[in-house]
């Protein structure tokens, strides 16, 4: 592919803990991401996934390495200027939800789209779209702690893609869904991928999502040991057709 | 979304909101007692003063009060008063501490306050029964109703002796109350004079009123040179001349201000305490925000969102209270005072207490590290 990377990390090395706990979580690893891509990233537990995605979103400092993200080096910018750049270009799904437990799954949307200046109105009619999108039409006015894990999940994912970003980073995203509702994450993730070209990085365990995937990374010991193109990755039409089929079902 | 997140975190920990509120309660209601106090004292000590009519006042030197005049000043200041340029009319007060013998034995001290509404200087106001022809009547007095009761007295037509002369109660006012606690006595310029034993040239005062066009500092300056012995104030002088004396030399201001400053450095401490715990609860809340890209100044509103809502929660309970307190108070010596420029005043307290409250937690919250998300 010979589009220009929306993310490029090269060289990302991460130290975690102090003393005897010190952990060499990533040894040096590279990235990029495309518009129109959705990207798996596939390791045992422990591997340096979450780590190597939270420093993709300028949510931790890499002890070494550059990112560049839209055009610009993350390197020596302040809080506040990392702040700007996550708003502006990354939605991130958390591995734990990280949802507020004092909002209900409608306001959690609401807030991520109030933090980045789209209020009102028609931030309400979005959050309430992507809520639709992710199956949770019936539990907008429900608070986390009475919803399943699984619906908890797909609020964090409704947040995070509620604003369109650029960057879509998934830790995890259907690791508590059934096998439906997995599918329809995944299905969802690849149509932002496809039909906005957006730049999707999905973690993930789970065989089932590969079918999604155009391009998988495999990592292991903080280090990126394989990256494999997939030519059957869905193509937008053929994903168009299967949420059809899926909302015919449901 | 703002103000949404702060409601619910607010209200998310009820004991913490009843302690934030019960800690913004006791400032405000301590304060606007205190400050009550301190207002209703002041109209009381500077009622007759204020309601006075005249410019300036001729007092005898050093009179630190309507109470405090003595019967020094003579015809002669009079005259060369009235022979000043500038000056309308020159009004003869008589003021006085004097014994009131009891109808059913005993005394107490009345002021004993002589003028004539003739002089258009001061009268009594508030009449409630009677009227000034009826205190012109031979032997005849005014007093307030709320004191019946100290004085021994029934009402309209109860007798007793003022010094050495006999009274009758022919008329009464509502609420002019004396902060020195001797009830006020009205009478007639020559009566009072007879009451307290004085001779019929001396006065405690004279109201001075002016011609239309004089400067009132040109006719001061003007009558300070020529009546050497004497004093003379501006009615805003010999207002906040007696307010010093009753309130800061006596130290019951000193002491009202006292509780205030301590009311709101409780308050807030109350205030900044439960906001500080609340904010390190909800830190992982706020981590996610940074997380999600959120400014730092976004942070910073929920927090003074929060602190702002305990405010007006706090200020609305807290008036209230004060509200009831002040009723309570109506039939009391010393009723508080609640004005719109004081609930004004105790409202812009309260959010300043909580703002300056908020601090603490601003600035746990702005060292606040986004990965802190992980850490959970
Ligand atoms: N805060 C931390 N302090 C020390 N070690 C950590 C910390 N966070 C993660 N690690 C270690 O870093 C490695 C990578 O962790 P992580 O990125 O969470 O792995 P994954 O998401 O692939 O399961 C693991 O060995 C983990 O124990
Ligand atoms: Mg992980």
């Amino acid at each position: 592919m010979t589009q220009k990377p929306i993310l490029s990390a090269k060289n990302i090395k991460k130290e975690l803990g102090k003393g005897a706990g010190r952990v060499l979580a990533l040894r040096g690893v590279d990235m990029t991401l495309n518009p129109g891509e959705l990207t798996l990233l596939m390791g045992p537990s422990g591997s340096g996934k979450t780590t190597l995605l939270s420093i993709l979103g300028c949510i931790l400092a890499p002890t070494k390495g550059t990112i560049k993200i839209a055009g610009q080096e993350t390197g020596g910018l302040n809080p506040e200027d990392l702040a700007e750049l996550r708003r502006a270009h990354i939605g991130y799904i958390f591995q734990s939800y990280n949802l507020f437990p004092t909002l209900n799954a409608l306001e959690n949307v609401r807030i991520a789209l109030d933090v980045i200046g789209q209020k009102g109105y028609p931030a309400a009619q979005r959050a309430e779209e992507v809520l639709h999108d992710v199956g949770l039409g019936h539990r907008l006015k429900n608070f986390p702690s009475n919803l399943s894990g699984g619906e908890q999940q797909r609020v964090a994912v409704a947040r995070a893609i509620a604003s369109s970003p650029e960057i879509v980073l998934a830790d995890e995203p259907t690791a508590a869904l059934d096998s439906e509702n997995g599918h329809a994450v995944m299905a969802l993730l690849a149509k932002i991928a496809k039909e906005q070209k957006r730049s999707v990085l999905a973690v993930t365990h789970d065989p089932r999502t590969l079918g999604y995937a155009d391009r998988v990374v495999r990592i292991e010991d903080g280090q990126i040991i394989g990256e494999e193109r997939r030519p059957d990755g869905l193509d937008a039409p053929e994903i168009a057709d299967l949420t059809k089929r899926r909302k015919a079902n449901g | 979304m703002i103000l949404t997140l702060a409601f619910r975190n607010l209200f998310h920990d009820r004991i913490r909101l009843a302690v934030t509120l019960v800690g913004i309660l006791f400032s405000i209601v301590l304060v606007a007692v205190q400050l009550g106090l301190y207002l209703g004292s002041s109209r009381m000590i500077t009622a007759m003063i204020d309601r006075a009519n005249g410019e300036l006042w001729i007092t005898t030197y050093g009179a630190k009060s309507f109470e405090d005049g003595g019967m020094l000043l003579t015809q002669a200041e009079r005259h060369q008063a009235l022979a000043t340029p500038g000056v309308k009319a020159v009004i003869p007060l008589v003021v006085r501490f004097q014994e009131w013998r009891k109808p059913s034995g005993g005394s107490t001290r009345v002021v004993v306050v002589g003028a004539d509404q003739e002089d258009g200087g001061l009268a009594p106001w508030a009449l409630v029964e009677g009227t000034w022809q009826d205190i012109k009547a031979p032997d005849a007095i005014a007093v307030d109703r709320s004191y019946l009761d100290e004085l021994d007295i029934s009402g309209i037509g109860s007798t007793a002796q003022i010094g050495l002369g006999r009274v009758r109660v022919r008329a009464m006012t509502d609420g002019i109350r004396s902060f020195t606690r001797s009830p006020y006595v009205f009478t007639p310029l020559s009566r009072a004079r007879k009451l307290i034993g004085a001779d019929s040239t001396r006065t405690t005062f004279f109201l001075v009123q002016l011609n239309p066009n004089a400067n009132a500092e040109t006719v001061r300056t003007e009558l300070r040179n020529r009546l050497g012995s004497a004093e003379v104030l501006t009615k805003q002088e010999f207002h906040d001349r007696s307010l010093v004396q009753w309130l800061f030399r006596t130290g019951a201001g000193v002491a009202l201000i006292g509780g205030e400053l301590l009311g709101i450095l409780v308050g807030t401490v109350i205030v900044a305490q439960t906001l500080y715990s609340s904010t390190k609860d909800h830190l992982n809340e706020f981590a996610t925000l940074r997380a999600l890209g959120s400014s730092s100044g976004y942070i910073h509103k929920v927090i003074l969102a929060q602190a702002g809502l305990s405010a007006v929660v706090g200020y609305l309970l807290g008036m209230l209270i004060s509200l009831g307190v002040l009723l309570l108070s109506k039939s009391s010596p010393l009723p508080l005072v609640m004005t719109p420029g004081l609930a004004a005043a105790l409202f812009a307290l309260t959010v300043g207490m909580c703002a300056i409250s908020a601090v603490s937690a601003i600035i746990k919250v702005t060292k606040i590290d986004p990965a802190t998300v992980f850490s959970r």
